[in-house]
């Protein structure tokens, strides 16, 4: 939903709104956002230059436990002494911490992120001398090597080395200190004033932010030889290749609500995730900068608009800098692409796996007006025959903006709208945002009075900022117990009018704050003991984490939670989906969510959407199609519409577009199967859904910049179409000596080649990889929950060497039953020397499913002269057609029960 | 007789021991039974292949069209067909099937899902009768207040052309007054007193022909005006109405009372009218400064949405008049009465012309709404069409009003334009496009505003109901589809 200002709420807000915009032209307002220069520390920090470090390893300090290496670092400026931890992690990992050896106070470090404690493997001393220690990281010759004069940290494997810390010279570690003792040195020194500015004290138009600890940032630089291509940190509306920064701002990390944000540009977005992924053809790795304060990111590279092939080796070097906390680094060492997203999911967790229904099409709108409306808006489907999942409330449900309550006008019985979407096997999701409105009328707000539950100013009364209610407090959801309090008002019995389908929508968790420094929180605002500035980047984090406890509980811990958020931070990916917020009905906005959403899929986030058509404004009738055309391809597939544009339900475009919609949402249901595997996957394995070329063909370089067209999964690419007016496109297919088919025509493309493909409005250009089997479930019903006994059909897609392999995963799509009493049926399937075999890869699971094989198509085979069903023992013949001019073999009813063992033979 | 449900099968059918004079596959209507021969191939409807009679509703499609498995979910383009006795029978697409949700009132689209639907086709054919009827009556009295309408509107239309012509006429007899007094004036302001004085007493003279030309033309309004029935004779009864003309001030102007004021005649006409004019004129009160009467609108007194006289919409633009506003000369007063009557009697016509410009529709049956307003309250706001001028709406609880569209256009359906009214360039919203408002017609007794919403943002939809709209009902069976029942 919207951002700040906007007119549905003129009146109390009209003042906060004429202050922030000046002009209605579609575009960020710049000046409302820091740049480096006008954030003290990101300005301070970026003055200093690469060089000599400071910073010297005191050998003799060096203590090595089994799996622990500590030593101090001097700085031989100032004299501060700083703690070096050094950890080999299970699963190739290094993580290296820097605090202050001794702190005036205890510096933030943040939790609740990673799942555990990360298991340890133990350390081993290869050498030390006066210069450093050589260090075993037991894994193929890897080695650390601890330079103690200048302090640096090498990773090396065999001769080569793979990543270097501090080899520019840009560790710096601003301790904490007292106020007086800046002062004396200032008049002692006397030093300029302007080197004062921003230490204390620091304003931002007309916020001041008074910064009672001083200067506490810190800052790191990487060295990547050999590297030219590095990814992630999002969120940006920028390119998947992330660019340098020399001669602009760094990427910024500090979750913003944006309104009417701007492409190409690496100012910072809703959500943070502190993950880069390095890659070259030899190897993958990454790097987790574990801090939740404001964060800029420093991209530099050797290579940069040079000719290739000159003989220097390539080098990226990125410079991390955060405003508080300590260094907390995790140097995932991959070596594949695959390694390093399990060894990122074993740090944080991997995506929550969602109930079924939540891959399905989701019909939103700011706002739908009331009961009747949502109600014709259901039946509006029904009669144009299209499929959808969930239907969905924004703000102006509730009554008077307070969450959890429902306007009595508007939704007198939300109980009896649910019913009615429950009759047809649909829901519901009702946002909850975590501003809370001032009001002693409301009972939300004065519980949290009375437990004392609400984010305090610095002067420890309760803050309070503007927001969608008008003044609003904002609940501390670092605490955990306010956390447990909001994750109980989710019960049945607390959230009046709620059901069973009723799911949530947790927005503008930045937080949020119209008239806040940056639309956001005041930085010295307090959470218990620590800061605003220390947290920041988590609070939307909590704020997801605890209303999905609260679905989850509200079941008894039956059933799975579906909340989307708008705020996230590394771990988000545990508590559900996430979008890429206020975007705009324009092409680049069409097409930046390709790179926005594959970034995020890098670094765990699969269950990744942007509001299909574009939130601002009104998408031309092409727009809107391509738009749905390239959704119904991404993990989450919501439309969404501002509360100032027209409607545009599927069905108000005439009836051409509506039969192209209609063709595009149930395409995306056929493939629930498929969908439903692969997030079944992200979950147990950290593997990206939605995910660029580069990651499945990690050695063709063709692919390291490709972000127009993607994965999903290993075995279907895609490339929508997403230029105005577009009669072709050029679509990439990768692996050489691999083929891929059109999956509507089923025409075979080889690998390895550029292919242009000529469009028309209907035409979605998605091609199965030779070599792949989906089960896709071709009877499109009114909502997913509908399909649920419908039969499979097998899209088999034969390699060259006539060899294919895919997965079944089926369960009750909707409960925990999967995990805690292994009620599922996984099944791999195998097409190798003219037999199709099913096998059971869970034998100890326990699931029934009525569902049943109605057909194969068999993609790139040959006619064979007869079909067997092997099973229990029998054979039976089963029928079958070929068609000769495009090589598929389709078998006709064999009939077998999903969940059985089973083989058909051609012969 | 127990009806038989077709979309049995056949050995259910026969276990239930029913006499099965036609049996057809699932799902197959009626009328198309005679493609379906049990154990002979079957040709798919679209003739594109031909397969055995097994295959049909065997739960995997063959036909390109569906039409092998109407009484499965197998194709994706299938329909199935349900009987839905004492109702209506059905078509629905075939992926509605065993989904588990009762979509034909007899059941019969859920055989396997386990889905526990109920017959309620009875329930429902009762309900439809009630509605059909209901609606059968509504169009019938509805079509009928339509035909009043066309001859009222009729009848105005006439009436309204000659108030034309007559005030064209008046008026330009008074633009010659007025010029004449405007040389006066002229002349008047001349410094000289003598031939102010003299002037002055022309002026006089002219003034009083002034006045019984006013007096006349008042007349002939007033004529107008009681002539309720536009047969150009004021009866009786038409005098009546004006209450205010009662001679013994007891509150009635009974029939004999305004005999008598017309000079014993039961009716009179124009030039007899002049006659009967001294009699009433200093009581009678003119309409034609409020409105023009309002059409008969057969509303409930105790309804809330009665058409209100819409005050604050006055189609009089408003422009300053006065040239000479300056002056404080005291032929002034005289000069700006004329000046005044001048005015008013032009915009009453041009009034009147810009009514008559309006496509009231084929037989003006619109034509009654025509200056009335029609108001619906809602939690928040009152809501008011005035329909051929503008939509509004204002909070309940004070509060400006603000304009949700002005008089466009019809805009309905090619076949028939007149089912939807189009309202524009209202207040522009913050950010966003002007107000507009859509009327949805609907056949009614009453004319009523039945609701309003804002399904886009500053797109508001408003149905209302009139007997102008009605068609001539068809004859309809109002008998149950049961073309089914053998």
């Amino acid at each position: 939903l919207g951002s700040q200002c906007d007119s549905h709420k003129m009146g109390l807000l009209s003042v906060v709104c004429v202050s922030l915009f000046f002009s209605s032209t579609f575009a960020v307002d710049r000046g409302n956002f820091k740049t480096c220069d006008q954030s003290a520390f990101c300005k301070r920090q970026r003055a200093l230059k690469p060089g000599q470090s400071p910073y010297r390893a005191l050998l003799e300090t060096l203590e090595l436990s089994d799996s622990r290496l500590t030593l101090q670092l001097i700085n031989d400026n100032n004299k501060v002494h700083l703690l070096l931890e050094l950890y080999r992690l299970q699963g190739n990992m290094t993580r290296v911490k820097i605090n202050e050896l001794k702190p005036l106070k205890p510096r933030f470090e943040v939790p609740d992120v990673l799942i555990a404690e990360p298991p340890t493997e133990p350390l081993s001393v290869l050498s030390k001398d006066d210069n450093g220690v050589v260090l075993s990281l037991g894994v193929k010759n890897q080695r650390l090597i601890v330079s103690a004069r200048p302090f640096r940290l090498d990773i090396m494997q065999g001769p080569e080395v793979l990543l270097s810390l501090n080899s520019r010279g840009l560790l710096a570690f601003e301790h904490l200190r007292l106020h007086k003792d800046t002062t004396e040195t200032k008049n002692k020194d006397g030093e300029s004033d302007k080197e004062e500015v921003g230490l204390w004290e620091e304003t931002f138009k007309s916020h001041t932010d008074t910064k009672p600890n001083g200067p506490t940032s810190i800052s790191l630089d990487f060295s990547l030889p050999g590297v030219e291509h590095v990814y992630g940190i999002p969120e940006h509306a920028d390119d998947l290749k992330l660019k340098t920064t020399d001669g602009g701002d760094p990427y910024r990390l500090y979750n913003l609500d944006v309104f009417q944000y701007e492409l190409y540009n690496p100012m910072a977005l809703y959500g943070s995730i502190p993950v880069m992924l390095a890659h070259n053809t030899q190897r993958t790795m990454g790097i987790f900068w574990l801090n939740a304060a404001e964060t800029w990111v420093d991209i530099s590279s050797n290579t940069t608009g040079k000719v290739r092939g000159s003989s220097e080796n390539p080098q990226t070097d990125v410079r991390w800098i955060s405003e508080s906390g300590i260094i907390d680094v995790f140097i995932m060492l991959g070596p594949k692409p695959s390694d390093v997203f399990s060894q990122y999911a074993s740090l944080t967790g991997t995506q929550s796996f969602p109930p079924l229904a939540s891959l399905g099409y989701h019909q939103c709108r700011w706002n739908y007006n009331d009961q009747e409306d949502v109600k014709s808006v259901d039946q509006g489907f029904d009669q144009h025959d299209i499929p959808y999942d969930f239907i969905w409330l924004d703000i102006e449900h509730a009554d008077g903006k307070r969450y959890f309550t429902w306007d009595p006008h508007k939704f007198p019985q939300p109980k009896e709208m649910l019913q009615g979407l429950m009759d047809k096997k649909r829901k519901m999701v009702a946002i909850v945002d975590p501003h809370i409105r001032v009001d002693s009328g409301y009972k939300i707000h004065n519980e949290i009075t009375s437990k004392d539950f609400y984010v305090k100013n610095k002067d420890g009364r309760n803050y309070e900022g503007w927001c969608w209610p008008g003044n609003s407090g904002y609940p501390d959801f670092t605490k955990p117990e306010m956390r447990a309090w909001w994750a109980s008002m989710f019960a049945y019995d607390q959230y009046e009018g709620s059901m069973e389908n009723l799911f949530t929508w947790n927005d503008m968790n930045e937080p949020s704050v119209f008239n806040g420094p940056e639309v956001t929180m005041h930085k010295d605002a307090l959470h218990g003991k620590w800061e605003h500035r220390d947290i920041h980047n988590i609070y939307g984090l909590y704020v997801q984490m605890a209303t999905a406890e609260g679905q989850t509980r509200r079941s008894g811990g039956v059933e799975r939670p579906f909340v989307l958020t708008r705020a996230f931070f590394a771990g988000s990916q545990r508590y559900g989906a996430v979008w890429t917020g206020d975007n705009a009905a324009e092409w680049d906005h069409l097409k930046i969510s390709i790179p926005m959403c594959l970034s995020l899929g890098l670094v765990g986030v699969s269950f990744c959407g942007a509001d299909v058509g574009g939130f601002f404004k009104n998408p031309s009738t092409e727009l809107l199609v391509r738009w749905y055309q390239t959704g119904a391809y991404q993990p989450f597939f919501r439309a969404h519409a501002h509360l100032d544009t027209t409607r545009r339900e599927p069905w108000l475009f005439g009836p051409e577009n509506t039969a192209l919609i209609r063709e595009v949402i149930r395409q995306r249901y056929a493939l629930l199967p498929y969908w439903y595997q692969l997030l079944y996957q992200a979950h147990k394995t950290g593997m990206p859904v939605m995910r660029p070329l580069w990651v499945d063909y990690p050695k063709d370089t063709a692919t390291f910049t490709i972000d127009d067209e993607f994965l999903i999964g290993r075995d279907l690419l895609v490339h929508p179409v997403t230029e105005e007016g577009s009669r072709g496109v050029t679509a990439y297919l990768p692996g050489a000596g691999e083929v891929w088919y059109d999956v509507h025509t089923f025409q075979k493309h080889n690998g390895a080649q550029n292919l242009y493909i000529p469009v028309t409005l209907s035409s979605i250009p998605v091609f199965q990889r030779g070599g792949s089997i989906i089960p896709r479930k071709d009877r499109v019903r009114r909502s997913s929950t509908c399909m649920e006994n419908d039969p499979y059909t097998l899209y088999v897609a034969l390699s060259p060497k006539k060899f294919a392999e895919g997965e079944l995963y089926i369960d009750d799509g909707h409960s925990f039953n999967y995990d805690t009493k292994k009620e599922f049926i996984h099944r791999s399937l195998t097409f190798a020397n003219n037999a199709l075999t099913s096998n059971n890869l869970c034998p100890n699971c326990n699931f029934l499913t009525s569902s049943w094989i109605e057909k194969v198509l068999i993609l790139g085979a040959s006619k064979p002269s007869k079909v067997l069903l092997k099973m229990d023992g029998k054979e039976t013949p089963v029928d079958f057609e070929f068609d000769t001019s495009m090589s598929v073999l389709t078998l006709r009813k064999p009939g077998m029960n999903a969940g059985a063992d089973w083989t058909l033979l051609l012969q | 007789m127990t009806c038989v449900h077709l979309l049995l099968t056949l050995v259910f059918a026969v276990s239930l021991g029913t006499p099965v004079e036609i049996q057809g596959p699932r799902g197959v209507p009626l009328t198309s039974i005679q493609f379906y021969v049990e154990n002979k191939p079957f040709t798919c409807l679209d003739g594109s292949r031909t397969i055995p009679f097994d295959r049909v509703n065997d739960d995997y499609c063959d036909c390109k069209d569906g039409s092998d498995e109407p009484g499965t979910a197998a194709c994706p383009n299938g329909s199935f067909h349900c009987t839905n006795a004492g109702y209506r029978t059905m078509f629905i697409p075939s992926s509605r099937i065993n989904d588990g949700i009762c979509d034909c009132c007899d059941t019969t689209d859920e055989y396997n899902s386990g889905a526990k639907c109920e017959n309620t086709c009875k329930e429902l054919g009762r309900k439809e009768r009630e509605v059909l009827q209901k609606m059968t009556e509504i169009t019938k009295e509805g079509f009928l207040l339509k035909q009043h309408l066309i001859e009222e509107a009729k009848k105005g239309h006439q009436e309204k052309q000659i108030k034309v012509t007559d005030m064209q006429e008046n008026k330009k007899q008074l633009d010659e007054k007025v010029e004449v007094l405007r040389t006066v004036k002229e002349t008047a302001e001349q410094p000289e007193k003598e031939a102010k004085e003299r002037h002055l007493k022309a002026w006089e003279e002219q003034k009083a022909a002034i006045r019984l030309e006013k007096d006349k033309a008042k007349m002939a309004e007033a004529f107008l005006e009681l002539d309720d029935n536009a047969d150009g004779f004021v009866s009786v009864s038409e005098l009546q109405s004006h209450a205010e003309l009662d001679a013994d001030a007891d509150g009635t102007l009974t029939e004999t009372e305004a005999q008598g004021l017309m000079g014993g005649a039961e009716q009179v006409d124009m030039s007899t009218f002049e006659s009967v004019w001294p009699n009433i004129k200093d009581k009678y009160h003119s309409e034609v400064s409020r409105e023009e009467e309002p059409a008969p609108v057969e509303t409930p007194p105790d309804e809330v949405k009665e058409p209100v006289v819409d005050n604050d919409s006055e189609p009089y633009p408003e422009d300053d008049i006065s040239e000479e506003e300056d002056e404080d000369d005291e032929d002034e007063d005289d000069y700006h009465e004329d000046d005044d009557k001048v005015y008013h009697t032009e915009n009453l016509s041009k009034n009147i012309e810009k009514e008559l410009s309006f496509d009231f529709g084929p037989d003006a049956e619109f034509t009654y709404l025509y200056s009335q307003c029609y108001e619906l309250t809602t939690g928040e706001y009152i809501y008011r069409l005035c329909p051929f001028n503008r939509v509004s709406q204002k909070p309940k609880y004070g509060g400006s009003e603000t304009n949700l569209g002005t008089w466009g256009s019809w805009s309905g359906p090619e076949n028939n334009k007149y089912l939807l009214m189009k309202y524009e360039h209202g207040t522009g919203c913050w950010q966003g496009p002007n107000r507009s408002t859509t009327v949805k017609l609907t056949c009614g007794k009453e004319t009523v505003v039945t609701s309003t919403s804002e399904p886009s943002r500053c797109e508001y939809l408003m149905e209302f109901t009139t007997p102008a709209v009605c068609q001539e009902p068809a004859n309809t069976d109002l008998s149950p589809h049961d073309h089914v029942e053998l």
